[in-house]
């Protein structure tokens, strides 16, 4: 199966589903008649039976035996602890509290949501998958309305509704938790490590869940909301336990359901970038919910939730799996699963998210993003950007996306113009427009401070260019792989197909945790870039050659631009981690703040201009490439030790050619410096 | 049901009314055949032994086989299914205990399930057009030895074309198009062992290709010429070595040539007061020979043994010589057993000639039972604790919704109001009362064998068992009838290939902690394969367990599907063979419970066996049939 034919789109119908609600009675809605067709495949279960069924399963018994011997406890102690965890654990979905969810929700959406779109053909798919085989729906996660939302709006069109899998500390909080637990939520502490009980008891979990189809099962692929709107590296453990079941043949088939969810206007976007920026995330409680409430003053736009074509894992995996691994083995034995069969986990996981990617809405406001932050930010900042030519390029970009075969959110009922300015001014904490110039929207300073350091003001900059750079992610999907051949035709100068696929699979290798591509897809994502370029007249292509028409610069230009300071930040980073002198090791959080000094002494010495650098995402994810691409290493003690040949060899490669952007190479900031100077700071 | 025996001390004539009354009991349907259909029979051989003079009579297979049976289709010649002008079907001749009954529900099920119509006809080739078979490639030489020897032979088309086919859904629906492809070049029927001595010697001589044919009954595509083979092919019939030789009654066995068929075996000892008790479903045309030959099972083998526990001595020639064992020890360590080449070894080592195999007194008492279950899974799981408990009964199957269905489907019209307000009431206390859902219930059908007491206990037991999986007992009749489905479901194949439907069936065995998901997905996965090959109509899927293990169960399969629409039925199917297949082996399922491997399955066999053992059964092969002189290409 190829990836072009499982995207599988058309221009679906979609409907605001907040339309109705507001002309009837969100309690007669609460109370509606909900009757969904079940499962077929299996006789009906409760929450209690899979419980129990849980506590009596060969495979908890064989483990419980196992962790006895090993700790040296009584194996009824170990039962007792497994009881535990699944208390802990263990879902009590219950119709009446869907109901009482159902109801509340209506009200907050409706306050903070100008309209939910969803798609319909999608959910009529949808109604028929779930009685067909058990089904898994995978929606993207980027804020913490997504949570319920799939729920209420299953429960609106009477499809079963999901268990959903969530965070421990969603648990914790007062009443909610409880409230989450009884719609459905089931609960995985964060950090499990080797705790094979913990392990034990998770997976046969979900697995009973899925075997018996007892309800959709929803969780969160990236594993957690994305801080900067882009897709993340999927997380594998438990795509790995609903997928079992199928591995082992105890049901005919998993049918996964991509859904992407796509806002114009994200509710934690501020708090996002200041995460970014190192201001700690606060503590999921009820307490703070409450306080959160005057965030339903604001308007939010519109939300988008389309439901993916479902995908039958049977087919997918066709000539991937051999499922007769398991055949000379009890059923119940605990099992690693083959290599085989992580390839191919790791594979379905990455498809999905690629089809969550390619299923997400693009707003107008994106595209104006994509442009507004290639600006110098002082520019921004100081002297505007001329709104016609803002309007103007944002409708050239609309239709090279559009040629791109990216899927849009553009009404096309209201004037361009004041679609555009109406994305304005739905933004105004990030940009405002005055006197036909649009300029960067910058915190007022506090009246009782008078004067503010150069790194507070920088700081202040940088949270609206970080939340800018999130709306420009919601694009990038339809344009990194473009764009990432427009960076290799300028940094190779070359129009030979294979050099610049070569160095287009070494851009991917790199960047693989900050664009999410299918492992082993490298050559159909090639032949799409160059498809895309083609398309929009930027190149001609022929069996051997890309080569740049002369009369489309500007796409080549935009993309490589687009790109810039993903590249910028890298290598930035590289360098910094290679000066180093006397530090031979550092753990990540002297890493990050070694460069977040750095990044900061350059941007306000006006060397570096991309504020991205100061993202701890970035940070993370140069730390992680480094580390995948073996330059630096990993100690069991988390600290990271690096080869500084390896990064400058990588480092080199980057640049094979500079060309009109910022050097960065002169400087002699290593981290030994940066952390003395931090301590010093302290 | 029941039948009580003075216990083998009573007269001959007593004997034999026990017999013909055990006969209508066991099978359920079968009738001795009529004098008439006695057939030309060969000089007999001089046999060194005296023959029990029982054993001559009432053969059913003549050396014309089609002058009884169809040449194109299942079984007898005058017993066919068919609909009649008022719709109805019926099922014609004599034979059996349907024979000339009228199934009132049969086409409404026949219809609804498979979107048929009774105004779509896709009728058969009535007659076999012997142009249509090629010209034999005879080696005259061998023909010219084979004369002087005496052993009758033929090269006519109807022998030849009769018996390059088994029963496979692809050999039949060719077969009734018209179609002849490589067959036999000509038949010989040697009569004894010494016969089939002189007729191997012949062929390695000649280097003749030799194919043994017993039933014809295969379904693996073990009786199909090889079409690259260039060598004259010889089809070895043994239907004329048909006698019980001697019968030992201290050891409790008897000597048995090979070409005898299971109802005849079955009815001759009989006569005796003994019983083999192996009753496979093709029982009216399998012969014991070909039991050997492809590992058979009975579906009584929870009392008697599959055909490996049945057999005591074996005696097959082989291009290398005669292979037997020089005593008849139950059990012995001397190497690998020896017997376990030949079974299973499809024709592809030598012919079987003798069998010496265990028989017990007929039983004094039989019944029938069957219980309901409200899910699959629950009876499943009954039949799981049966087997822990080590009491099943002589048969326990348990059929899958679908079967139940069809069963039903199978009910001859009732006679009496009363009967049929029975069976509404029957009907309201299980899926109203009870609660059972009617599209998720099935059924367990149960025979129990032995002494009155004992089956009763034995009963009670199963029953009780039963009752622990929410089992509800549902009385002899349905019981009786499952059995019946077994015997002529393939005459009904042949009835829904007049209507543009085809169908097959396949079995495996799997562990018990495998059993439901087998099921499940291979049923699911024949669904899947025939929507994505383009089967308009959605197919039949079923499935029943039908033998238990201690450590696992044997799952038989059908599938059936409408064509209409379809440019090549055949392959479809085929293609939807296939995939189930695979989807048994990925599965944890073997290649073969009971069917054998034959030429259909036997790309799978590396997987199956190992290279090694693929190695192992080769230079066996080498060493046995170096010139390759039994190449019928089963199996390796």
């Amino acid at each position: 199966v190829s990836y072009k034919d499982l995207r599988g789109m058309k221009d679906d119908e979609f409907v605001d589903i907040l339309e109705e609600r507001r002309c009837s009675s969100d309690l007669g809605h609460a109370f509606r008649t909900f009757n969904p067709q079940p499962y077929k495949g299996g006789p009906p279960c409760s929450a209690a039976d899979l419980n129990k069924a849980l506590l009596d399963s060969h495979f908890l018994h064989r483990v419980v035996k196992e962790v006895a011997m090993e700790t040296g406890s009584s194996q009824e102690k170990v039962m007792e602890e497994a009881g535990e965890i699944l208390v802990e654990m263990s879902h009590n979905l219950h119709l009446p509290f869907i109901r009482l969810m159902g109801y509340t929700f209506s009200k907050v959406i409706k306050r903070l949501f100008t309209s939910i779109f969803v798609n319909m053909d999608g959910l009529n798919t949808l109604q028929q998958a779930v009685q067909e085989n058990p089904v898994i729906l995978m929606p993207n996660h980027r804020s913490y309305v997504d949570f319920l939302i799939i729920s209420y709006i299953l429960f609106t069109y009477d499809i079963p509704v999901p268990v959903i899998a969530a965070g421990v500390p969603l648990a914790e909080m007062k009443i909610v938790g409880e409230i989450l637990r009884r719609s459905g939520a089931f609960f995985i502490r964060r950090s499990i490590g080797s705790d094979k009980l913990y392990w034990a008891v998770l997976s046969e979990y979900v697995r009973g869940i899925v075997r018996h189809g007892f309800a959709p099962v929803e969780f969160y692929v990236e594993g957690l909301r994305s801080r900067t709107l882009k897709s993340l590296t999927p997380k594998l453990g438990m795509m790995q336990m609903v997928l079992e079941p199928y591995f082992k043949g105890e049901v005919f088939d998993i049918t996964l359901v991509p859904i992407s969810i796509s806002y114009d206007r994200v509710l934690e976007e501020s708090l996002l970038a200041r995460e970014l920026l190192g201001v700690p995330k606060p503590k999921e409680s009820t307490a703070g919910l409450l306080k959160a409430s005057r965030v339903l003053q604001e308007d939010y736009g519109s939300m988008q939730v389309n439901f993916g074509q479902p995908l039958s894992v049977r087919k997918l995996c066709e000539g991937k799996i051999n499922r007769s691994y398991y055949n000379l083995v009890p059923r119940d034995l605990p099992m690693k699963p083959s290599a085989e069969a992580l390839a191919c986990v790791s594979w379905l996981a990455h498809v999905v998210v690629g089809l969550q990617e390619r299923g997400s809405l693009i707003s107008p406001w994106s595209l104006m993003a994509c442009l507004l932050i290639q600006e110098p930010t002082t520019v921004l900042a100081e002297q505007g950007l001329l709104w016609d030519d803002l309007t103007e390029k944002t409708l050239w970009l609309r239709k090279m996306v559009l040629d791109f075969g990216a899927r849009l959110n553009w009404p096309g009922e209201a004037p361009n113009s004041a679609v555009m300015s109406s994305a304005i001014s739905l933004h105004r904490s990030i940009v405002y427009l005055k006197a036909g110039r649009v300029y960067l929207t910058q915190e007022e300073v506090p009246l009782r401070r008078h004067r503010i350091s150069p790194e507070e003001g920088v700081f202040r900059t940088a949270v609206p260019v970080l939340m800018l750079a999130a709306y420009r992610n919601q694009s990038l999907h339809a344009l990194v792989r473009p764009a990432m051949l427009a960076m290799s035709i300028c940094i190779t100068r070359s129009t030979q197909r294979d050099e610049l696929f070569r160095f287009f699979c070494f851009l991917q290798e790199v960047f693989a945790n900050e664009f999410i591509f299918i492992p082993g897809n490298l050559s159909q994502d090639f032949e799409e870039a160059c498809l895309c370029l083609n398309s929009c007249g930027a190149v001609y292509i022929s069996e051997q050659e890309v080569r740049v028409s002369e009369q489309s610069s500007e796409v080549i230009t935009f993309l490589q631009k687009l790109l810039q300071p993903f590249i910028d930040s890298y290598q930035l980073i590289f360098r910094c981690v290679c000066e180093e002198e006397q530090v031979q090791v550092f753990t990540e959080k002297q890493f990050l703040a070694a460069v977040r000094a750095l990044a900061l002494k350059l941007i306000l010495s006006g060397e570096l201009h991309t504020y991205e650098t100061l993202s701890s995402d970035t940070q993370k994810n140069v730390l992680s490439a480094l580390c995948r691409l073996e330059a630096v290493a990993k100690s069991e003690i988390n600290e990271f030790k690096v080869n500084k040949a390896a990064v400058r060899r990588i480092t080199d490669a980057l640049c094979k050619s500079r060309q009109g952007s910022i050097t960065i190479f002169n400087y002699n900031y290593s981290v030994s410096s940066i952390i003395q100077v931090q301590l010093q700071l302290h | 049901m029941a039948s009580s025996s003075s216990g083998g001390s009573g007269s001959g004539s007593e004997m034999q009314r026990t017999a013909q009354h055990r006969i209508s009991v066991i099978a359920g349907h079968l009738r001795r055949p009529a004098e008439g259909d006695v057939a030309v029979r060969a000089e007999e051989c001089k046999a060194p032994q005296s023959r029990l003079e029982a054993s001559g009579d009432g053969r059913t297979v003549p050396m014309k086989r089609h002058e009884v049976m169809k040449w194109n289709g299942w079984g007898y010649s005058d017993s066919r299914f068919l609909f009649n002008k008022k719709g109805q079907a019926e099922f014609t001749g004599k034979r059996y205990k349907l024979s000339g009954m009228i199934l009132p529900a049969l086409k409404d099920w026949f219809e609804g399930t498979f979107g048929a119509s009774l105004q779509h006809k896709s009728p058969a080739t009535p007659l076999l057009n012997t142009s249509a078979v090629q010209a034999p490639t005879l080696n005259q030489d061998f023909v010219e030895e084979l004369k002087s020897i005496g052993v009758p032979f033929s090269h006519e088309a109807e022998d030849r074309a009769f018996r390059g086919h088994g029963h496979c859904l692809h050999e039949i629906f060719a077969l009734r198009e018209g179609k002849i492809g490589r067959v036999p070049d000509m038949v010989v029927w040697p009569n004894c062992h010494n016969d089939v001595e002189k007729i191997v010697a012949l062929a390695c001589k000649h280097n003749v290709c030799l194919i043994p044919y017993g039933g014809g009954t295969s379904v693996s595509s073990a009786l199909e010429c090889p079409p690259e083979e260039t060598r004259s092919i010889v089809s070895l019939d043994t239907s004329q070595m048909n006698r019980i030789l001697w019968i030992d009654e201290k050891n409790l066995t008897a000597h048995v040539e090979a070409g005898i068929i299971g109802q005849d075996l079955e009815r001759l000892l009989n006569e005796s007061g003994y019983c083999t008790g192996h009753e496979p479903d093709s029982m009216e045309f399998s012969s014991l020979g070909g039991w050997v030959s492809t590992r058979a099972s009975g579906m009584k083998k929870n009392i008697y043994g599959n055909i490996e526990d049945l057999v005591v001595h074996i005696k097959m020639v082989t291009p290398q010589g005669v292979i037997e064992k020089s005593c008849q020890g139950p059990r012995m360590s001397t190497g690998p057993d020896i017997h376990h080449f030949i079974l299973g070894s499809e024709g592809t080592l030598g012919v079987v000639t003798e069998v010496t195999m265990k028989i017990r007194p007929v039983p004094e008492y039989q019944k029938y039972g069957s219980v309901v279950f409200p899910n699959f899974e629950q009876g499943v799981a009954c039949l799981r604790e049966v087997a822990k408990q080590r009491c099943a009964p002589a048969s326990i199957r348990l059929m899958d919704n679908e079967q139940f269905m069809f069963g039903h489907a199978l009910k001859p019209q009732v006679s009496s109001i009363f009967t049929s307000f029975l069976d509404g009431l029957k009907k309201f206390y299980i899926t109203k009362f009870k609660g059972f859902d009617p599209s998720r219930l099935c059924v367990a059908t149960l025979l129990f064998e032995g002494n009155r007491e004992k089956v009763l206990q034995h009963e009670k037991q199963v029953y009780d068992i039963a009752a622990k999986f929410g089992g509800l007992a549902a009385g002899e009749d349905n019981g009786q009838r499952g059995y019946m489905l077994t015997f002529v479901i393939a005459y009904l194949r042949d009835l829904g290939m007049d209507y543009y439907v085809i169908a097959e069936s396949f079995e495996t065995s799997v562990p018990w902690d495998r059993v439901l998901d087998v099921c499940r997905n291979v049923k699911a996965r024949v669904v899947r394969e025939c929507k994505d090959k383009g089967v308009q109509f959605s197919p039949l899927s079923s499935c029943r367990v039908t033998q238990t293990y201690d450590a696992g169960a044997c799952v038989y399969f059908y599938f059936a599907f409408n064509y209409r629409g379809l440019s090549d039925p055949v392959h479809v199917y085929e293609q939807v063979e296939h995939a189930a297949r695979e989807e048994i082996l990925a599965n944890g399922g073997s290649l073969s419970h009971h069917h054998g491997v034959g030429k259909l399955r036997k790309e799978w066999m590396r997987e199956t066996v190992s290279e090694v053992g693929v190695g192992m059964l080769q230079s066996v092969k080498d060493y046995v049939d170096p010139k390759n002189i039994f190449g019928n290409r089963n199996l390796l």
